[in-house]
């Protein structure tokens, strides 16, 4: 693999209007099973420029690009815009709430943090019992969710109901060469589809689906792939990068992806096998642009590729995800220049497609 | 029909990458069947027969892909990590050889492990593939590898790596070679994606529609030394499967399957599954529901690279299938 | 509606575990076939009961799901004429030694679990020790030649337990999860006879929903409704459930969800519908799934608009379940006022966009 650069072919780049839009994204509240928020974005940075657009049972945004050529190949790309979070569960005592995780959150994540509950997004906190109260620091144990309180004060407490969700509070920053956010997973993607749609390659007939409920089971990915009945499909996603040290000093054998390395091609997770046509296509693509790339080691995890892989009678499938370290957490730090290669593998791969490549048998 | 199981077991065809053992398939069926296609997940399905009054459109599975081994990184000495496409216990890995589709070959090794009493676990274990460092590796991030292990012909008893489901494979060849006369339209469907979660099943029955589903695999014995309290046992004939941990089959398919196999005087056994399924529950809840059932072979040493099965209890699950599809159901 | 009561009794009176439901859709079918104009058998066993709208064609459909299915086990081995038995991990063991159960065989064989004696198992249960199902029998009092030819491995075995009358309003027995549900959906239908509805309603007693919601799923496939509707039990407060939020207290309303299976548009509206006719409601958190036939029904195709209601029940998944008629009752009258109100503009105005 190649050093970090960025491709030098015209696509759609990442700029000024991009990062904002994404600072946008990431600190929208979005937790799966009421994705408002993200969705409003997504519709009104798309009104006027899909050919096509509608919101469906489970609230997927579906946006479609015509081919400029008839018999294009119909192309689905997936991007989910819901995020982990926590939905408050019974008020014990003024302003304090019982609450639950909804989607793969580490409770160790959680003690400490400030928190944003509902529409009105009203702050609060995960507080602990003060370290004093402790004799010894032997007694310190992960505290278990059924622990911890959500606790917003007795006033904004009034405001706040069971059934509101929460999220972390981390708003957007960059850093040199990184963006850190709350919710990178997948907002990297939804900000790449967005570009995606505005200024698609016309060789193919772009069909964007911003799902719902990925971190909770797929679904919206299973009915917007039941409904466009593509081709072909490509979930965009943020997969971890868990690039650190190994406590002992020794070879880091299990890093997922690395940060800077480029966009992640999945080969296998727990819910997909990757089509290995489109796996040899983006890696060609890459190849031959320049363009820097890696593979995402093969395991568990798993995107939208996972269910809509498997609708109706088969749709070939892989995922490209912009690398991420600390997902599901108060903040997960990404690179932009990933991002922006993420998003001109992705643009080439589009233009670089032609039904041939189906042809052959997988 | 030996010959072919040792030829399928030899076969390369890891879940995703089955395109070498479809190819043998292919030609293996090429003469028997009106149509043949492969789907986008790589599923071929053979179509033969039609439709008579009385009869169905059935399909009937037998999956084709084997456990593999995929590589995730190859360290700064060579040895190479892996996932494993399927699950394996990883204590059953050690001292296997693999072969890679590349024609790499190697061995897997374990970790020494700070007490004798524990168990590898995956991360714990690495193919060596006698590289020495990383820049000599024939094998890089996203290789995959099976088992390669020769086919052993015991007699009565055969062993084999893939025999988890090549004897399946093999039976339903069979079946289409002796199934004479028939009054369904019958989907002979060689699945891709099984051992990763049903997946080629669940599209394939899909795209066929079926009225009536019946699956062929194998299934664990239990009549090895201390093993767990299960009734099958290697050689008392094909297991006609009531209920596994994933799905219970349909009871008029049960009694329909029995009764035939009594008529015919085909010795069978009963099985309930725990801690396995088959990819007939995914075919069960397709579309609007289908009635499902399935005939297991017996199989000792299950996602090992040396699986044993009966000889015998083969020829009559061909036989019991092919007396099942000879004729109309009874419940219509 | 001392009728839906009998009616409930006798659905508690017979077996139907899953994958063996015949002898429940039965009696559900002659009840229903009064009560609908259409009545289907599924492929794989749910009972599908159309009645026909007023409304212009295509005319919109709405489908009400309770399962009929009830939790059991089955034989999967016989030693010298005593039974060992499994569920599908859905019950706990130590409500079996003692219980009374039919086992069915080439005839129902009635028969009770029971516990053997401590030298008779595994030294590391001790004495005292729970005991895991795989170490319990049924024993029928029948000789091992006749329990062979009676009794074949992969036979269902059924609870026994007769029906308890406890008051005019609160009844216990087995499979209340989900037969108090279907007598929710009777009463439903028997209510549609006298009110007016543009909309096509399908009344579904699924099957296997304690296995795979395969009747969910299949029973969705076919009729692709406009609008899905699971009714179920749900966890009622009591004796050794945890006294919060997760529980509902038995005869005080039936539950809405709320959480992601569940549309927030049709939420609301049945929320709104509740509080219009008075009828006390609970809301149920479901944050991530609601563990019934909603979630296969919502991702069904394209999507479908799916709510979970739900009748607190006490002692879920064990044979003297317990549950409040009344609630069983508001639950049936609710879903028939909203179908009285559904009309063509419905779906177009269902949506997402709302607060609970």
């Amino acid at each position: 693999m190649s050093p970090s650069t960025t491709a030098k072919q015209a696509s759609p780049a990442i700029g000024p209007a991009q990062i904002e839009l994404l600072e946008r994204l990431c600190n929208a509240v979005a937790v799966s099973g009421d994705e408002r928020e993200v969705r409003a974005i997504v519709l009104k940075e798309l009104e006027g420029v899909a050919d096509q657009i509608q919101v469906d049972a489970l609230g997927n945004v579906l946006a479609a690009r015509r081919a400029s050529q008839p018999g294009a190949l119909r192309v689905m790309l997936a991007a989910h815009m819901d995020e982990v979070g926590m939905m408050l569960m019974e008020e014990e005592e003024a302003g304090v709430f019982k609450f639950e995780t909804i989607g793969g959150i580490d409770q160790r994540q959680l003690p400490g943090k400030a928190v944003l509950v509902g529409k009105d997004h009203l702050p609060g906190v995960i507080g602990v019992r003060p370290i004093h109260f402790y004799s010894a620091f032997a007694e310190l144990e992960t505290i278990p969710v059924e622990e911890l309180r959500i606790d917003l004060g007795p006033e904004n407490g009034k405001k706040a109901k069971p059934g509101q969700r929460a999220t972390f509070a981390t708003r957007f920053w960059q850093a040199g060469p990184s963006l850190i956010a709350k919710a990178l997973d997948n907002r990297l993607g939804v900000a790449t589809l967005i570009e995606l749609v505005r200024r698609p390659p016309e060789n193919v007939e772009l069909l964007a689906a911003f799902t719902v409920q990925e971190e909770v089971g797929l679904r919206g990915a299973r009915v917007a792939a039941f409904a466009l009945n593509p081709d072909l499909a490509i979930a965009v996603d943020s997969t971890p990068a868990n690039d650190l040290p190994a406590w002992d000093g020794s070879e880091n054998v299990s890093y997922n992806t690395r940060l800077g390395m480029g966009p992640a091609i999945y080969l296998a997770d727990r819910g997909t096998l990757s089509d290995p046509r489109l796996i040899r296509h983006l890696a060609a693509t890459g190849d031959a642009l320049d363009i820097p790339y890696q593979f995402r080691q093969a395991g568990g995890g798993g995107t939208d590729a996972g269910a809509i892989h498997r609708q109706r009678t088969g749709i070939p499938s892989v995922s490209v995800s912009v690398p991420g370290r600390y997902a599901h957490t108060a903040a997960s730090i990404a690179r932009r220049q990933d991002w922006e290669n993420t998003l001109a593998l992705l643009y080439h791969t589009l233009e670089r497609l032609t039904p041939v490549l189906l042809e052959a048998d997988r | 029909m030996k010959a072919l199981i040792q030829q399928l077991s030899e076969a390369t065809g890891p879940s995703g990458y089955e395109a070498p053992v479809r190819e043998l398939v292919k030609s293996a069926v090429a003469g028997l069947a009106d149509e043949l296609r492969v789907d986008a997940l790589g599923n071929l399905i053979a179509s033969k027969g039609s439709k008579s009054q009385d009869g169905l459109r059935v399909i009937l599975t037998a999956h084709l892909d084997e456990i593999g081994l995929m590589v995730t990184h190859v360290d700064e000495k060579g040895f190479a990590r892996f996932a494993t496409l399927g699950d394996a216990l990883p204590q059953t890995l050690i001292g296997a050889r693999v072969r890679f589709l590349n024609s790499a070959q190697g061995v897997i090794g374990g970790e020494q492990l700070d007490s004798g009493e524990k168990l590898h676990r995956l991360d714990q274990v690495y193919i060596d593939t006698g590289a020495a460092g990383r820049e000599k590796s024939l094998v890089q991030v996203g290789d995959v590898a099976v088992f390669d292990r020769p086919f052993l012909d015991l007699g009565q008893r055969m062993v084999g790596k893939a025999l988890d489901n090549r004897v399946g494979v093999a039976a339903v060849i069979e079946v289409m070679r002796r199934l004479e006369t028939t009054p369904h339209e019958i989907y002979f469907t060689f699945t891709a994606q099984k051992v990763v979660g049903d997946r080629g099943a669940t599209v394939a029955a899909y795209g066929v529609d079926p009225q009536l589903a019946i699956s062929l695999q194998v299934t664990p014995s239990g009549d090895t030394p201390k093993a767990r309290l299960a009734e099958i046992a290697l050689g008392h004939g094909p297991a006609i499967k009531v209920r596994d941990s994933g799905m219970i089959c349909d009871p008029r398919v049960v009694r329909w399957m029995t009764e035939t196999a009594e008529n015919a005087k085909i010795a069978y056994q009963l099985e309930i599954l725990e801690g396995g399924t088959s990819e007939a529950r995914a075919i069960q809840i397709t579309r609007g529901g289908v009635p499902a059932g399935c005939v297991s072979i017996p199989c000792r040493y299950l996602h090992t690279s040396s699986e044993l099965i009966d000889y015998e209890d083969v020829q009559k699950s061909v036989a019991l299938v092919v007396e099942l599809l000879s004729r109309p159901v009874p419940w219509l | 509606m001392p009728d839906i009561k009998a009616f409930l009794k006798t659905l508690l009176s017979l077996p139907g575990t899953s994958g063996f439901e015949d002898p429940v859709r039965e009696v559900i079918a002659e009840a229903w076939r009064p009560l609908v104009d259409e009545l289907h058998t599924s492929p794989i066993g749910s009972l599908h009961g159309l009645r026909k709208g007023s409304g212009d064609m295509p005319r919109q459909r709405i489908l009400l799901m309770a399962h009929m299915d009830a939790i059991g086990l089955i034989v999967t081995r016989i030693v010298d004429g005593f039974l060992r038995i499994t569920d599908a991990r859905v019950m706990d063991s130590r409500i079996l030694p003692g219980q009374p159960v039919i086992v069915h065989g080439r005839r129902p064989v009635p028969g009770v679990i029971v516990l053997p004696s401590p030298a008779l198992l595994p030294p590391t249960i001790g004495k005292g020790g729970m005991v895991d199902r795989e170490h319990l029998f049924v024993d029928t009092g029948l000789p091992a030649e006749e329990v062979s030819q009676l009794i074949r491995i992969g036979d269902p075995v059924s609870f026994a337990q007769a029906p308890l009358d406890l008051s005019d309003d609160v009844l216990a027995g087995h499979s209340l999860d989900n037969r108090a549900s279907v007598a929710a959906l009777t009463a439903c239908l028997e209510e549609l006879q006298r009110l007016r509805c543009s909309w096509d309603v399908w009344a579904v007693a699924s099957v296997q929903e304690e296995e795979t919601l395969g009747g969910a799923f299949t029973s969705a496939f076919s009729i692709r409704p406009d609008l899905a509707v699971a009714i179920d039990v749900t966890f009622g407060k009591g004796p050794g459930s945890p006294n919060d939020y997760r529980t509902f207290e038995l005869g005080k309303g039936l539950t809405l969800g709320w959480g992601s299976n569940v549309h927030p548009g049709l939420y609301r509206r049945f929320k709104d519908l509740a509080e219009e006719l008075e009828l006390p409601y609970f809301v149920e958190l479901m944050p991530k799934s609601s563990g019934t036939d909603a979630m296969a029904m919502q991702v069904i195709a394209e999507g479908i608009p799916t709510i979970v209601l739900g009748i607190p029940c006490r002692y879920l998944h064990t044979p003297v379940e317990m549950v409040s008629m009344k609630d069983i009752t508001r639950a049936g009258h609710l879903m028939a006022e909203f179908i009285a109100r559904l009309d063509a503009d419905f779906v177009q105005n269902l949506s997402l966009e709302v607060e609970l």
